[in-house]
């Protein structure tokens, strides 16, 4: 179909010059070499960058949200310890009140027999005393009455009896201190 | 036809029909015939300094944070970085990342020189260049593959597929022997090449067939002249189609060509089939 140039039955298919072919070569191994050396590592550098770069600000941001979850959890732990605490205090404080209260009332009960005992005890003495004080005296108080019931009529009972009644009403209106 | 062609010929000279010979070079320097001075040769040249500046300029003052200038270079970057290599190579695919960019953009802007001015011709349409990327291709493979077998364990790899039973051996092994390591090469330099070539062709029918309508002075096979002129203002409004078309298979074709080797490359360097 071609008009064919006649010299070759390959036509077109073989060079018209074969120095096409080295020239083509010649001029794909120049633009390769600047491609490796230079362009092709300037654009890898560039993604290179932009990757670390993303990386970079996706591994920060996932840091802070870490550290943040971390300082979270860690403020809960706080405040529950802390509630906790508290509660333990005032449980204790209660418990305390409590017991402070009981020991209270135990010293009061205490201190207050104890001056209930010292009363009954001094009163106890103090009878005592006066008994004993009593039984001294009652001789002499004995001969006393019997000197005045001698010196007033021993015929007489019905005054011998008025003078010891009153003898005993004196003894009675006397003050126990002075017995 | 004939009597078209009887017709055109003493006007246009050797414009018409197009055929191979309107792909021959030019030489740049007249009276130097060398095939390493032609125009075609020094459009490589320029297609190359365009790459290179093209990817020094993107690759300067590159920050984390891209501008426009920028999202435009990693936009063409992650075509074949992400796109192409690191989908079909897997994790080595670094390794072979210069050699895929280069390929595709190389490959690309000489396709696009068919549809723009100054040059209106893809490079590889001369087959030589394409010859010259399709044994870049065949080495780099089969040297990937040879590294990482060693050349016995290679040759074995890439002919006998695992689990072939032995009296297959014989018919298979001569088979993936063509398939793998004699066949590749060729159809990725024909393929690059045809495509363009056809690509071309097809331009320079409508392009040069319409003017010669637009421009008929005398009824051509019969054809009265306004109708000889409307056959040629539509010829040459198709022929716009046509570029958009070629744009489309000129890129296609540069990524195709970076893919398959990327796909070449895989399969000579997997650990088994």
């Amino acid at each position: 179909m071609l008009p064919l140039a006649g010299e070759s039955p390959l036509g077109p298919l073989l060079p018209e010059h074969i120095e096409e072919l080295f020239v083509g070569v010649a001029l794909f191994l120049i633009i390769l070499a600047v491609m490796w050396k230079v362009v092709v590592p300037m654009f890898e550098k560039t993604y290179a960058e932009r990757t670390a770069a993303i990386q970079g600000g996706i591994q920060k941001a996932e840091a802070a949200q870490a550290e943040a979850a971390a300082a979270l959890e860690e403020y809960k732990a706080q405040l529950a310890t802390a509630r906790e605490e508290a509660s333990r205090i005032r449980e204790e404080a209660k418990t305390q009140g409590a017991a402070i209260i009981a020991d209270m009332r135990q010293q009061a009960t205490e201190e207050s027999s104890r001056l209930l005992a010292n009363a009954k005890a001094q009163i106890e003495a103090e009878r005592s005393a006066a008994v004993s004080s009593l039984r001294t005296e009652i001789g002499g108080l004995a001969t006393t009455l019997a000197g005045r019931i001698v010196g007033e009529s021993l015929d007489d009972d019905e005054r011998a009896r008025r003078t010891v009644d009153r003898f005993i009403a004196d003894l009675e209106s006397q003050p126990v201190e002075q017995a | 036809m004939g009597g078209l062609n009887g017709l055109i010929l003493p006007l246009e000279g050797s414009a018409w029909p197009p055929g191979e010979h309107s792909f021959g070079s030019r030489y740049l320097f007249p009276g130097v015939e060398s095939g390493w001075l032609t125009n075609h040769a020094a459009q490589a040249v320029i297609g190359a300094v365009l790459v290179i500046a093209f990817w020094l300029w993107m690759a300067r003052g590159q920050s984390v944070v891209p501008g426009k200038k920028q999202a435009l270079g990693e936009m063409v970057y992650d075509f074949v970085r992400n796109g192409i290599a690191r989908d079909i190579l897997g994790p080595e695919f670094r390794k072979y990342l210069p050699l895929l960019l280069t390929l595709f953009s190389f490959i690309l802007v000489n396709n696009l020189f068919g549809q723009f001015f100054l040059f209106m011709f893809p490079t590889f349409s001369k087959i030589g260049f394409a010859w010259g990327l399709a044994m870049v291709a065949w080495l780099v493979y089969n040297g990937a593959g040879i590294k990482k077998h060693g050349l016995f364990g290679y040759l074995k790899h890439a002919t006998l597929p695992a689990g072939v039973p032995k009296f297959l051996w014989p018919l298979i092994i001569p088979l993936e022997f063509l398939s793998n390591i004699i066949v590749r090469p060729l159809t990725l330099g024909l393929r690059l090449f045809a495509n363009l070539f056809a690509g071309h062709l097809v331009i320079v029918v409508f392009v040069v067939g319409g003017t010669l309508l637009l421009t008929a002075t005398e009824n051509l096979g019969g054809f009265p002249i306004p109708l000889l002129t409307v056959a040629g203002v539509v010829s040459i409004i198709f022929s716009f189609a046509i570029f958009a078309l070629e744009l489309l298979v000129g890129s296609i074709q540069a990524y195709i060509f970076t893919v398959l080797t990327a796909q070449y490359v895989s399969s000579a360097i997997a650990d088994d089939h």
